[in-house]
């Protein structure tokens, strides 16, 4: 195997030599770009519990309150939305500020339950 | 903003006040600061130079600079120090002490395992290996720099990590405490850090996206590579790569390519033939990454316990550095190799550089490299291997499943495999399976945030519908102080009060009070007797703990050099101790009278077997501001010179003093030479004609006493001292 990938890299190698530095250069840039496309693209897409955490805290939420919540949202299949998004929305429903939305969502789950169904409607 | 008191140099930063009032402290400023480098080079004192920056309103040169005016010049590069004794609140002093030797970039390493904690850490904690990064320690810490660069004249880079689990947190508080530099690459906590891969990824296009916004700089950590494999200079083909990957996944995720640092590091040290591994990369790195900044490292991968070794390998790293390029020049504690890093071996560290980058100013003028030869061919060979890399990641099928085969710090040179490589599972990992899919209305309402973002129409700001963030709004931050009120940096400065503010001293190397000294010794025995004599000699002086930290063979039977450290368990009780008063000279215009009423005349030579001449011709001769200067003749009689031979020129010549020199002091001769001179006088009964001087390194101004002599001087005596010193005791008997 490994004698292979060798080979294949002299194959490789025979097509560079026509490639001045700078071509090099930008076909290796070309390579990194088309390396990082589908990743940035998951990124795009995708949150993760300390994204979500992050935004809070740009909220004006402390962390041990954020890291609580964004437990909370995760446990109930909310983290899609986006943790800013579900207390902005309960703070909208229930006339809080986004801190005490927090501390609802900390002391009873079930704030949370038909919080996106019913603007749905 | 809280204003503060400016630091005194004279005393010791107050680190109670600096923890008082965090929760109002906001940083004075924000974002990286390069040094100010002027086109045209600078002139400090006798010289121009040519790479160098605007000086320091305080700083402390190297020991030589007295012979230069005493000029620091300040390499134009930023200059880094890594300072994380695992107590940041006697780090800050050690970051001040750094700062007066040129340091401007603090480099704060996070304690062991925070990059596996899913979330914040709040309070001060103690750390091992590192410092918790916390809310409360970086914004004691900033404040810290405030007042230091205020006090130094330059602004200091503030710098850690952004990385773990908790990456996008960790961007957010950095950007909102003023945390000026970070790393950040995905690729470390992955292949380093067994963190998920997709999750590592997905987080970093937010915290870099977070980093751009708080104008926070960006080193990457491909260079943890070569200091991972075991043949670090075989895997220079693979740190291309990865620093492409993060640098092209930072522009996808907005980063400016001038926020982008590269961390590099010559891959080899001596006694391979360093040059031609590291100066070829160097070469290929800088021609591909252009665009970007260099943040050159000093190697890690080959130090052992010797710190005179580190510091030489380190000298040839910087000389790369110089004939290539480095926007940051970073350094390594020389005692990495053995220890927690000491206070004073950061500063070593810095010299380091200071001194070749002083050295070597101006070298690409003088000097270019041959690329028409093999440095040129070396060169492309790495960037062609770089290259078939990069295309077959993506012939198996992209970035992640080149790390699932294993593709990364494999041991051999690029297209070859010791299939030693570090494979990561895509299902597996810390936090796996913890990336979500965004909804088509997933909403974040706050600035700085990447990716899809279902916001509102018609905002001016994604953090409208909150009424600010704290990026926009900082008095939004919420300030945790203390979780755990027993461990904290409260309860330590309690325990080091004595230390740092009391009336109590005890020697350091981390934290204040820790007692630990280095004994430098040679044994004449063998290793292993050696090494067993060298902790015993320490204990029976009363050290605790005595660890052999350090043993170099000198010869297998002969002998060892020793480095043996271990704790005083005593204080000094500050106000026992009894500071010589410093001599009040007479004002030079009263010393010139003074020579020319009496005519002032003297004898000198070194005596003794001594050939040193040095010295005293610097206390006699004009040029050097010698007693020659204030209009005293001087009859010299050269090295080793007999004490009689002087005594009797003296008599001959008329000679108001005897002026002599004496270094070498094997079993205490200069004693002896210096008892020997006034004993001959008194015998010759011109005692009290003459006046007696005696000058050296192994000399102490208190020795006139005990030897008989009317002065005596040590190192950085000036002929005015001398002087000045004759004329007192020519008034004292009454001649003048």
């Amino acid at each position: 195997m490994s004698d292979d990938r060798i080979a294949r890299f002299e194959e490789r190698r025979k097509t560079y030599q026509h490639m001045s530095d700078e071509d090099l250069k930008t076909h290796f840039w070309d390579l990194c770009d088309q390396i990082v496309a589908p990743i940035v693209d998951l990124a795009r897409t995708h949150t993760s519990p300390s994204i979500e955490r992050s935004v809070l805290l740009r909220m004006g939420i402390d962390s041990l309150t954020a890291h609580g919540v964004v437990d909370r949202v995760h446990q109930a299949g909310l983290l899609g939305k986006g943790a800013g998004h579900v207390l902005l929305r309960l703070a909208e429903k229930h006339g809080y500020d986004v801190r005490a939305a927090a501390k609802a969502i900390l002391e009873d789950k079930d704030v949370l339950e038909g919080l996106f169904e019913e603007v749905v409607q | 903003m809280t204003t503060h008191a400016a630091l005194d140099l004279n005393k010791k930063m107050d680190i109670e006040a600096i923890l008082e009032d965090l929760e109002n402290y906001r940083p004075i400023r924000k974002g990286w600061v390069w040094r100010k480098v002027m086109e045209e080079g600078i002139d400090m004192g006798p010289f121009h130079f040519r790479n160098m920056s605007a000086p320091l309103n305080h700083s402390i040169g190297l020991p030589a600079s007295k012979y230069f005016d005493h000029i620091d010049p300040q390499p134009e590069c930023v200059v880094t120090t890594e300072i994380a004794s695992g107590r940041f609140e006697d780090d800050l002093r050690r970051m001040r002490m750094a700062a007066w030797h040129g340091a401007d970039h603090l480099m704060v390493i996070r304690t062991t395992g925070q990059s596996h904690i899913d979330g914040l850490m709040e309070g001060t904690p103690e750390g091992v290996g590192g410092v918790p990064i916390t809310r409360k320690q970086l914004r004691a810490s900033r404040k810290a720099c405030d007042l230091i660069e205020d006090e130094v004249g330059r602004p200091i880079n503030f710098h850690s990590y952004v990385s773990g689990v908790a990456g996008p947190e960790v961007a957010v508080l950095f950007a909102e405490e003023g945390v000026n530099g970070a790393h950040q690459d995905p690729q470390y906590n992955v292949l380093y850090r067994n963190i998920n891969m997709y999750r590592s990824f997905v987080d970093a296009a937010e915290a870099k996206f977070i980093m751009t916004a708080g104008e926070i700089f960006q080193i990457d950590g491909a260079h943890n590579a070569n200091a991972t494999a075991k043949a670090g200079w075989l895997v220079m083909p693979e740190l291309l790569v990865q620093h492409g990957i993060n640098c092209a996944f930072s522009i996808a995720s907005g980063m400016p390519k001038e926020m982008i640092g590269l961390s590099t590091v010559p891959p080899n040290a001596p006694p391979a033939p360093k040059l031609w591994y590291d100066l070829p990369y160097a070469v290929a790195l800088r021609d591909f990454f252009s665009d970007f900044k260099m943040r050159a490292q000093q190697n890690t991968r080959y130090i052992e316990s010797d710190i005179e070794e580190a510091i030489r390998t380190h000298t040839i790293d910087t000389l790369i550095s110089m004939l290539t390029s480095a926007d940051i020049q970073s350094t390594i504690t020389p005692d990495e190799g053995r220890n927690v890093p000491w206070h004073y071996n950061n500063i070593r560290g810095v010299q380091t550089v200071k001194q070749t980058w002083s050295a070597l100013d101006g070298i690409k003028d003088l000097l270019s490299l041959k690329m028409d030869g093999p440095l040129g061919e070396m060169a492309r060979d790495i960037k062609e291997r770089a290259v078939g890399f990069l295309e077959e990641i993506l012939e198996v099928g992209g970035y992640f499943a080149a790390v699932e085969q294993g593709f990364f710090v494999d041991s051999a040179q690029y297209p070859e495999r010791s299939g030693d490589g570090i494979a990561r599972d895509g299902a597996g990992g810390v936090a796996a399976d913890s990336i979500v899919a965004r909804d088509p209305d997933y909403l974040a309402p706050v600035c700085a945030h990447f990716g899809n973002n279902h916001l509102p129409d018609g905002l001016d700001k994604p953090c409208d519908p909150i009424g600010g963030c704290t990026l926009c709004h900082p008095e939004k931050i919420v300030y945790i102080d203390e979780l755990d009120p027993e461990d904290s940096a409260d309860r330590r400065l309690e325990e080091t009060y004595p230390y740092r503010k009391g009336d109590l001293i005890r020697p350091e190397v981390e934290w204040a009070g820790d007692g630990m000294v280095l004994l430098q010794l040679m044994v004449p025995e063998s290793e292993p007797y050696a090494r067993e004599a060298g902790v015993e000699i320490a204990r029976r002086m009363g050290l605790e703990d005595p660890q052999v930290i350090n043993l170099m063979v000198l010869h297998p039977a002969e002998g060892c050099f020793l480095e043996v450290k271990g704790r005083v368990t005593f204080d000094i009780e500050r106000d026992t101790l009894k500071i010589p008063e410093k001599v009040e000279l007479l004002p030079e215009d009263e010393l010139r009278a003074a020579v020319k009423q009496t005519g002032l005349k003297v004898v000198a030579g070194t005596v003794g077997e001594d050939e040193h001449s040095v010295g005293l011709r610097e206390i006699l001769d004009i040029k050097h501001g010698g007693i020659e200067k204030y209009g005293v003749k001087y009859h010299y009689l050269g090295t080793s010179v007999p004490v009689s031979k002087l005594i009797d020129a003296a008599i001959e010549t008329g000679a108001h003093a005897i002026l002599i020199s004496t270094i070498i002091s094997h079993n205490d001769i200069h004693r002896q030479q210096m008892k020997k001179l006034a004993e001959l006088c008194q015998e010759k009964g011109i005692r009290n004609r003459v006046i007696l001087i005696a000058g050296g390194t192994q000399v102490t101004p208190d020795m006139a006493e005990e030897t008989g002599l009317d002065a005596t001087f040590g190192r950085g005596t000036k002929g005015i001292d001398v002087v000045d010193a004759m004329v007192k005791t020519l008034k004292q008997r009454g001649e003048l």
